[in-house]
């Protein structure tokens, strides 16, 4: 079957949001001081094991960020694509996508949360109605499904164990050479010998990979969240929200960056009054209360796209839009912080000797800001974008919340937590989309504010508190 | 003093205007006129005339910017962004865009009262809670417990606000029935309905609020003076509340005073959660009717209270510090 595929807005800036990260590594490597800082940062058990699980976030809103739109049948010759835009994960999810529900049921349910009247032997009766997939290859749930869905955890967390068991494996294998043998370096990993902290990123992994497994194991054949009000799997959704929430806080921050550091940089270089302008404009912006600021741009962009609603050809499309646009308006809205903290770093820089140097031998002011300035002012410009992370992942659960955040059709932890606030008030309670959006939100957002403290301590010149990982005397190398 | 206090008065009203400006021209761009008396009226067939009406019952029926028709200066005056920035300046508010155009000055008036009654014992309780848990941290450090109190901090500031309410209203207001779920009432009948967000608004920011507080406390722990009145032996906890905090108060306070504008627009979140009529319901209203007139005046409400809050913050400063002189 064809496809054709769709690149959507926020994918190409994703796209180049990797590209950018790349060339960043690349950069790095070349780079000894920034080497150095960034090994620091790897020598953080916290920010290392953070990094692992935010690869991990990261890896899902890649499959997730790869679009298609199926063909159709074709007709008299013709190829239509189907109006529904898939993304790879959609695929990955194919299973999770067709397992429909009527309305909500609880994780692992077998039954329906509220009774229905169902016509049995020519005779109506009020009962809970069996799920059409929830556990719907169990003969008889009231006595199987302990020991069906007790299989599949064991069956599960084996899995996961042997999975984590190959990736030990290979770890210690890379090891051996430094750590003298295979056996010695597993021993070493165990006993927290190593250079990096690898036994808090290997404790990390298996929980993820043991909770992984159990979530495979089950996932075919049960709701492992249960169903949200359309009867779709929660689970999906809350992957699916996991791309919304890097697309606000990566994109958002990397929009602020030219408005931030250029301006920043040209108000310290030349003081004055290109310095007085600047200054008054982020004044100005940053007077406004941030939500009725972004309030009313997302109400302009609002009418924008109702206005113009040729411009799309599929819904996706829409939301999309909005989301790219959503993350423009936070970041033109955001750029005073950075500013004024480039701004002043740019003051004292330009005092510095080397500065005086390049302007006495005629360096032209373009080229020293370039070449001088900036490389000097990136560690504040990546302090500021990781802490920036967390804190917009939570904003655009406010924002969603306020009514101008994304498209009620777009997946979104705001989303699910607005929705959420209704049904804990029902009768009986459903608590499991709430529940599951605080999981995968608390995990995403923690493992964000871990790595981010772990760059601060690593790129702050304030923070100067190295302690060496591995005392004196030990075994140590790797 | 005056004199600074004079200068900063000017600044204000540039970036007053600035602000005015930038607002006007955020609605007026993609929005005309027209666009908002459609939206406003409402219904599928709207007649020019219609259109034409509300916008004279509004005063929108003048051009945006540049009036031609106009003679010599009131080509600059007689236009919709003049009256309206001048009304804000003079704070006349007007009436709101929508059906019932309600007075926006006095709505502000009556609903400021009410996230008073909020945001008030919230960032009184919020700074001595913070303080309090950074000092307790700070005289720990090093020690298990600093070390845990700081996990606690950043799991706690890792959890959206909005899982403290749903969470806190459905164990508090359902399960236990201590107190009601949302609403309001005048008076003293207040007291128990904002007991619950007063609760969970300081649970929510504590970690945050604790961590940063902690951070600027071990700043000044290192400094010199500490050792010499430790080394005059003072003990370590008057050190820590006599000294080291009262110098750590300039920092604290630039980061408390940064929620001065909110202690009077009120929290949008927290109100609307639990039925609250303040200004920040009263901003997710006009939101969500797409009120330009309310949101704009808020913006602008906004605005001002972040300016007056800036130099409240400098005149603390010289309080906290003697040295501090404002010129």
């Amino acid at each position: 079957m064809g496809f054709k595929l769709v690149f959507l807005w926020t994918d190409v800036a994703l796209y180049v949001l990797a590209l950018a990260l790349a060339a960043y590594v690349w950069h790095v490597r070349r780079q000894p001081t920034l080497q150095a800082n960034w090994k620091k940062v790897m020598l953080d058990p916290a920010a290392l094991s953070a990094g692992v699980l935010l690869v991990l976030f990261g890896l899902v809103t890649a499959l997730d960020s790869v679009h298609f739109r199926r063909a159709l049948p074709p007709q008299g010759g013709q190829v239509y694509y189907d109006t529904r835009t898939m993304s790879l994960l959609d695929v990955v999810l194919a299973r999770q996508i067709e397992m429909r529900e009527a309305t909500y049921s609880a994780p692992l349910g077998t039954h329906g949360i509220s009774k229905e009247s169902v016509n049995v032997d020519g005779q109506t009766v009020r009962q809970y109605p069996r799920l059409k997939f929830g556990g719907a290859h169990l003969q008889d749930p009231a006595t199987e499904w302990s020991g069906d869905v007790a299989r599949r955890v064991i069956f599960g967390l084996l899995g996961g164990a042997a999975v984590f068991a190959l990736l030990l494996l290979a770890v210690a294998t890379v090891l051996r050479r430094a750590h003298g043998g295979v056996a010695q370096a597993l021993r070493d990993i165990a006993s927290d010998r190593t250079r990096y902290p690898l036994r808090a990123t290997a404790a990390t992994l298996a929980v993820v990979c043991l909770l992984g497994g159990v979530l495979v194991a089950l996932m075919n054949h049960y709701h492992v969240f249960g169903t949200d009000r359309t009867g779709n799997g929660v689970l999906y959704q809350a992957l699916k929200s996991v791309r919304t929430a890097f697309v606000i806080g990566g994109l958002s921050t990397l929009a602020t960056l030219p408005l931030a550091v250029v301006l920043g940089i040209l108000a310290g270089y030349f003081k004055g009054w290109v310095d007085e302008v600047i200054q008054y404009l982020y004044t100005t912006l940053s007077s406004v209360p941030n939500v009725l600021l972004i309030a009313a741009c997302v109400l302009m962009v609002q009418v924008f796209l109702d206005k113009n609603p040729e411009m799309f050809e599929t819904g996706a499309e829409r939301s999309d839009l909005k989301i790219l646009l959503l993350c423009i308006v936070l970041g033109v809205t955001g750029w005073a912080t950075l500013c004024r903290l480039v701004r002043g770093e740019t003051l004292k820089l330009r005092e510095l000797e080397y500065v005086q140097a390049a302007t006495a031998f005629g360096v032209s002011d373009t080229r020293i800001m370039a070449r001088h300035i900036l490389p000097n002012v990136m560690h504040l410009v990546l302090i500021t974008t990781v802490l920036a992370f967390s804190d917009l992942i939570l904003y655009e659960a406010v924002l969603t919340y306020v009514g101008v955040g994304v498209d009620p059709g777009t997946s979104s932890f705001g989303g699910m937590i607005n929705l959420a606030r209704n049904e804990m008030n029902r009768e009986p309670t459903v608590w499991w989309s709430f529940a599951a959006a605080f999981v995968f939100m608390v995990t995403l957002v923690l493992s964000a504010n871990l790595f981010a403290d772990g760059v601060r301590d690593a790129f702050d010149p304030r923070a100067r508190n190295f302690r060496p990982r591995l005392k004196a005397g030990k075994h140590a190398a790797g | 003093m005056t004199s600074y206090l004079l200068r900063r008065l000017g600044y204000a009203l540039l970036i007053l205007v600035g602000v005015n400006l930038l607002t006007f021209f955020l609605f007026f761009t993609v929005n005309t006129p027209d666009d908002m008396a459609r939206l406003n009226i409402g219904g599928k067939r709207v007649t020019q005339e219609q259109i034409d009406k509300w916008k004279a019952e509004r005063g929108y029926d003048k051009p945006l910017y540049w009036n031609d028709k106009a003679q010599g200066r009131e080509k600059l005056t007689q236009t919709i962004v003049w009256e309206r920035s001048v009304s804000l300046m003079a704070l006349e508010f007007g009436r709101s865009d929508a059906r019932n155009a309600v007075d926006i000055g006095h709505e502000i008036k009556v609903r400021m009262g009410v996230s008073l009654q909020l945001a008030v014992p919230v960032f009184i309780l919020q700074l001595i809670f913070s303080t309090g848990m950074a000092v307790l941290l700070v005289f720990f450090r090093h020690s298990r417990i600093d070390f845990w109190g700081v996990v606690l901090c950043v799991l706690m500031l890792s959890i959206s606000a909005l899982f403290y309410i749903i969470v806190g209203q459905y164990l508090f207001a359902r399960v236990l029935r201590l107190v009601p779920i949302s609403g309001y009432a005048p008076g003293l009948d207040a007291v128990k309905f904002l007991l619950l967000p007063v609760f969970l608004s300081l649970l929510a920011r504590l970690g945050g609020e604790a961590r940063l507080y902690r951070a600027m406390l071990l700043e000044e722990v290192g400094k010199d003076y500490v050792r010499t009145a430790r080394a005059k032996g003072i003990a370590e906890h008057w050190v820590l509340l006599r000294h080291v905090l009262r110098n750590a108060l300039i920092p604290i306070i630039t980061s408390a005073g940064s929620y001065l504008p909110y202690v009077f627009l009120g929290s949008l979140v927290f109100e609307s959660f639990f039925g609250i009529p303040g200004l920040g319901t009263f901003v997710i209203e006009a939101i969500s009717g797409q009120d330009f007139a309310i949101v704009r005046s808020m913006v602008f409400l906004g605005a001002a209270l972040y300016i007056a809050s800036n130099v409240l913050i400098d005149l603390a400063y010289t309080w906290v510090d003697p040295r501090v002189r404002l010129t």
